[in-house]
């Protein structure tokens, strides 16, 4: 029997702001520990917590821009438990009445798109940070971390395989990246995922036994966790056994799922709402003032690619999946308006230089290595014939971190392109008297070696020769009789 | 001069007539205390330097003049769940072990301020949960007024200091009763206020939707004056309300003609003290002879007040009460592991009662129990509330007794908690509907001990019941009267 398998991810999103959700401790990540902490995030007794404005404005805009309903009151509630890293022994998150629910977003699968509904989201606090000493045998606790806002955003059971899983995340970290309301760095723990999946036999309607699946720190880890479940899930039917319902956790190193607790051993939060907290009134002039100030979104921003600036459906995606890069895009098409060839830049070096400085795990570059004038210039040089296409590659390296416009380097370097025909054929010339055994192998009809020749040519000429034109006067020449 | 039997109001009088100074008012207190407070035990910590300091910088302030506030040099008693700012603050709790707050409750700060002069921390019962202070984890306090009685609770220590003069005012905290009921018991004025009128920052939570903070002093206008002191919206306390602190004395008028109050009948049934019936039936009597017009009212939910309290109370308790897990500050039991550490800090940290309300609230909060308890609780609160609501539309204020019975002996009740727990059968309404209430002196039983009246008012309206207040008291003599100790 085939089954197909029922996915839905819950994402904890670190918010950007700059104070606590519940107090004004900054949420600067990696300061020395415990020293963005006070008395209301570090549990004290006689504290009381004061909602920060912008948690529930970014909550909002997220809402916004996954299609959410805004509730006009919502509540925080509190979660009860016990553990080092939770102060006040109860986690203030929201329970009943979410500030956003119903939304969906649009993602791209196969070509095709497919709507991913938002069941919920909602506002809470992170917690602590707990790190095991090993030399003492002693257990550390940052607080740091504790009370530093998150949004929970839980999707409905739609989707149907972990290459799927994998773009609705990329596609919801995108809309948060453009709402700047997170970074987005799964890897440093400011995008988390639980999934949550469960297979039934294909067909059928009702769902199976569902598990929740942990500590997935990548979006690699997601879809081959989830790869590994469908499978491990699949067999074990197909065997003739029975799941259950339980928690597991990814292992990485060992590329498996394992057990972590059962149903039965699941906690009972004791969710109430919290009674240090007024109910949240969210006015409808203040969604509107929000509304009003959503950037334009990635979905929208790629089709607007794909028809303003006529790139394939590939190059729009690539472009617009980060904020900054789509603007980086724009930027340059503005000074010169060849915008595959750009694109074909970006996607291509720019990127690689990126992916090297990690620079690509920012949520907006700052000082990019090479500005998109400089950028755009590049390819006006290229278009003009003034460079080489081979010539452009030393040219962008020299130009990384400098802010010096490539046509000046292009000077300096005396790289520009020769296409005269008279330099042209005296190094053709010289070449053809250099290599007489090839000259005569091209005329007993070894076409092969004709590639040889340009190769010298291009060499003489340290690639400098208009390679077009090379090629035209090698042909001339050689059908020349000697 | 016994300078430590002065009211509030008259110490800040002469204070400012440089009669004496704030120095020599706080060494009377302190004698006073040495003098008394091994019968009393009211306080769990005394800080004499730092009050003496207090006195002697209020004292430069009284030189400048510059119309000091009038709790400037004022000697004042403090709850010990308050956090006050260097001062170890226990709650009554070994759980907190030797914990030293490094911040100031909101009304603390506002009391430096204004220069009080802080004596020390009074017991309580632990985590303000019971009616006797017995239930403090260091000893019982007892009553001034027969040392063989409890001073009732959970502000048993405040309202013994201030009926024994160990201090001119004290601040105490109300969640079911806690003010009013042992200022019954002791004789002095205790007022809660309307929840949201007081900020909550710094006071040692017990249940968040009820606690409130409030005077207790030997008079109505003192207790005008601390409430006017620590009153007001506080940005740091989501729940306290930003609207304008009155000057409460203004309604000082003695005038009550045409205010109408109303008796609600569910308060006057048996199992109170006669004496306590004869003695508010007088009262009320007074009040209309003054002027006042009475009205018949019903609270029909009021049989309902204490089921509702101690699900609602001891559900949020159980949730603020977990942070005490041996984990930043506090009692740790050492231990194996984790969960031993939690547990074993726990079991020896909390006392019976507090234990009893953690496994309470922990039960109603519990999947599959919610709806049955916490949430039915909640539909009953808000009929209680409008039980209120529907009242006021007859009447002005409500008057009532304070509490059932006067100081009952110690350990009478303590085997037995629902008996505990019916000392506050007038109070709990109050704080489940959130309104603003006062206690008062309105005469003595048989064998000598206070009998208090409750003046229950609107929302924001603590100016109607100190008026009333104020009026009764112009009065009656019982303002006046003091142990004999």
């Amino acid at each position: 029997m085939k089954y197909e398998p029922v996915i839905g991810l819950e994402v904890h999103a670190q918010l950007l702001t700059r104070a606590k959700i519940f107090c004004g401790c900054s949420t600067k990540f990696g300061s020395e520990p415990n020293s963005n902490t006070c008395p209301v995030c570090a549990g004290f007794p006689g504290v009381l917590p004061v909602l920060n404005k912008k948690v529930v404005e970014f909550a909002i805009r997220a809402g916004l821009a996954t299609n959410c309903e805004i509730a006009p009151f919502s509540r925080l509630a509190r979660k009860n438990y016990f553990y080092p890293d939770l102060p006040k022994g109860y986690q203030i998150s929201q329970y009943e009445l979410p500030v956003c629910a119903n939304g969906y977003i649009d993602v791209i699968v196969n070509g095709s798109s497919k709507q991913i509904h938002l069941t919920r989201i909602h506002m809470e606090e992170d917690a602590g940070k707990n790190i095991h000493d090993q030399r003492s045998d002693s257990s550390l606790v940052d607080l740091n971390r504790a009370g530093v806002p998150l949004l929970e955003i839980v999707s409905e059971p739609d989707i149907r395989s972990a290459e799927e899983a994998g773009h609705y995340l990329r596609s919801l970290r995108a809309i948060l990246q453009y709402l700047a309301i997170c970074d987005g760095n799964m890897e440093e723990g400011s995008f988390r995922c639980d999934a949550n999946i469960s297979v039934r036999p294909e067909g059928s309607q009702t769902l199976g036994t569902k598990v929740e699946i942990k500590n997935l720190n990548s979006f690699k880890a997601v879809e081959k966790a989830l790869e590994y479940e469908i499978k491990r899930q699949s067999e074990t039917l197909s065997d003739g056994g029975t799941l259950i319902q339980e928690t597991r956790l990814w292992d990485e190193n060992r590329e498996v799922t394992r057990s972590m607790r059962s149903k039965e051993s699941a906690h009972d939060y004791r969710y109430f709402p919290d009674p240090d907290l007024l109910p949240l009134v969210i006015d409808k002039t203040w969604i509107e003032e929000i509304r009003a100030s959503l950037p334009e979104l990635p979905q929208a921003r790629k089709n607007r690619f794909e028809s303003q600036y006529a790139l394939p459906a590939y190059d729009a995606e690539l472009l617009t999946s980060r904020k900054d890069v789509a603007d980086y895009f724009e930027s340059a098409v503005k000074i010169y308006p060849n915008p595959k060839s750009i694109s074909n830049w970006i996607i291509g070096d720019l990127f690689r230089v990126l992916k090297e400085r990690k620079l690509d795990e920012q949520l907006y570059i700052m000082s990019w290595p090479l500005q998109s004038t400089q950028m755009a210039e590049l390819v006006r040089l290229i278009d003009e014939g003034t460079i080489s296409g081979k010539i452009a590659k030393t040219v962008f390296d020299a130009m990384l971190d400098s802010s010096r416009p490539p046509r000046e380097i292009v000077a300096e370097k005396g790289l520009e392109q020769v296409s005269d025909a008279a330099s042209i054929e005296a190094a053709v010339e010289e070449i053809l008297a250099a290599n007489p055994k090839q000259v005569s192998q091209y005329k007993s009809g070894n076409e092969k070696v004709f590639s040889f020749l340009v190769g010298q040519v291009m060499k003489a000429t340290k690639g400098k020769v208009n390679p077009q034109k090379a090629n035209e006067i090698l042909r001339q020449k050689l059908s020349q009789p000697i | 001069m016994n300078l430590h039997a002065l009211t509030l109001h008259e110490a800040a009088e002469k204070l400012r007539k440089h009669e004496f100074s704030s120095q020599e008012l706080t060494d009377s207190v302190f004698h006073r205390i040495t003098q008394t407070d091994d019968k009393i035990h009211a306080y769990l910590t005394l800080c004499r330097d730092a009050a003496l300091n207090q006195a002697k910088k209020a004292d430069q302030r009284l030189r400048q003049g510059n119309n000091p506030p009038p709790l400037l040099g004022v000697p004042i008693a403090i709850k010990d769940n308050f956090l006050t700012c260097d001062i170890q603050t226990t709650c009554a709790s070994k759980i907190l072990g030797r914990f030293i707050p490094p911040y100031d409750a909101t009304t603390i700060k506002k009391l430096r301020a204004d220069g009080a002069v802080f004596i020390g921390k009074t017991n309580l019962d632990e985590f303000a949960m019971g009616s006797s202070a017995e239930n403090s984890a260091f000893f019982p306090t007892c009553n001034p007024w027969n040392i063989e009685r409890v001073p009732g609770g959970s502000s048993g220590g405040s309202a013994a200091a201030v009926a024994a003069d160990q201090c001119l005012a004290a601040l105490g905290t109300d969640t079911g009763g806690s003010i009013r009921q042992p200022a019954a018991c002791c004789g002095i004025v205790g007022l809660k206020p309307t929840y949201g009128r007081v900020s909550r920052y710094g006071i040692i939570a017990f249940a968040s939707s009820m606690d409130q903070v409030g005077p207790m002093t030997k008079d109505v206008e003192d207790c005008a004056l601390l409430l006017e002191a620590v009153a007001g919206y506080d940005s740091a306390d989501s729940t306290s309300v930003n609207r304008p602190v009155p000057h409460y004395t203004d309604a000082f008028t003695g005038n009550i003609k045409g205010l109408r109050l109303g008796i609600p009948k569910e308060y006057f049934v048996s199992g109170m003290q006669p004496e306590i019936d004869r003695a508010v039936r007088d009262a009320i009597r007074l009040l209309e002879a003054n002027g006042a017009r009475i009205e018949e009212i019903t609270l029909p939910h009021t049989e309902y007040a204490i089921a509702v309290y101690y699900i609602v109370a001891t559900a949020e308790a159980s949730s603020n009460l977990s942070r005490y897990d041996g984990m930043r500050y506090g009692h740790r039991a050492p231990a194996a592991d984790l969960i031993e550490t939690y547990m074993r800090s726990r079991e020896e940290g909390f006392g019976p009662e507090v234990k009893r309300r953690i496994i309470l609230g922990t039960y109603v909060l519990s999947a599959g129990y919610y709806d049955a308890y916490y949430l039915k609780a909640q539909r009953a609160r808000r009929l209680i509330k409008k039980d209120f609501d529907d009242a006021f539309h007859g009447c002005d204020a409500i008057v009532t007794p304070t509490a059932p019975t006067t100081a009952f002996k110690i350990g009478e009740k303590t085997q037995d908690p629902l008996q505990m727990y019916l000392s506050d059968i007038y109070t709990i309404s109050v704080n489940l509907a959130g309104l603003p209430a006062l206690s008062l002196p309105c005469g003595f039983d048989a064998t000598g001990l206070p009998i208090g009246l409750q003046i229950i008012g609107q929302p924001f309206d603590e100016a109607t019941i100190l008026r009333v207040a104020y009026a009764y008291e112009q009065s009656t003599p019982w303002h006046k009267e003091k142990p004999g100790l």
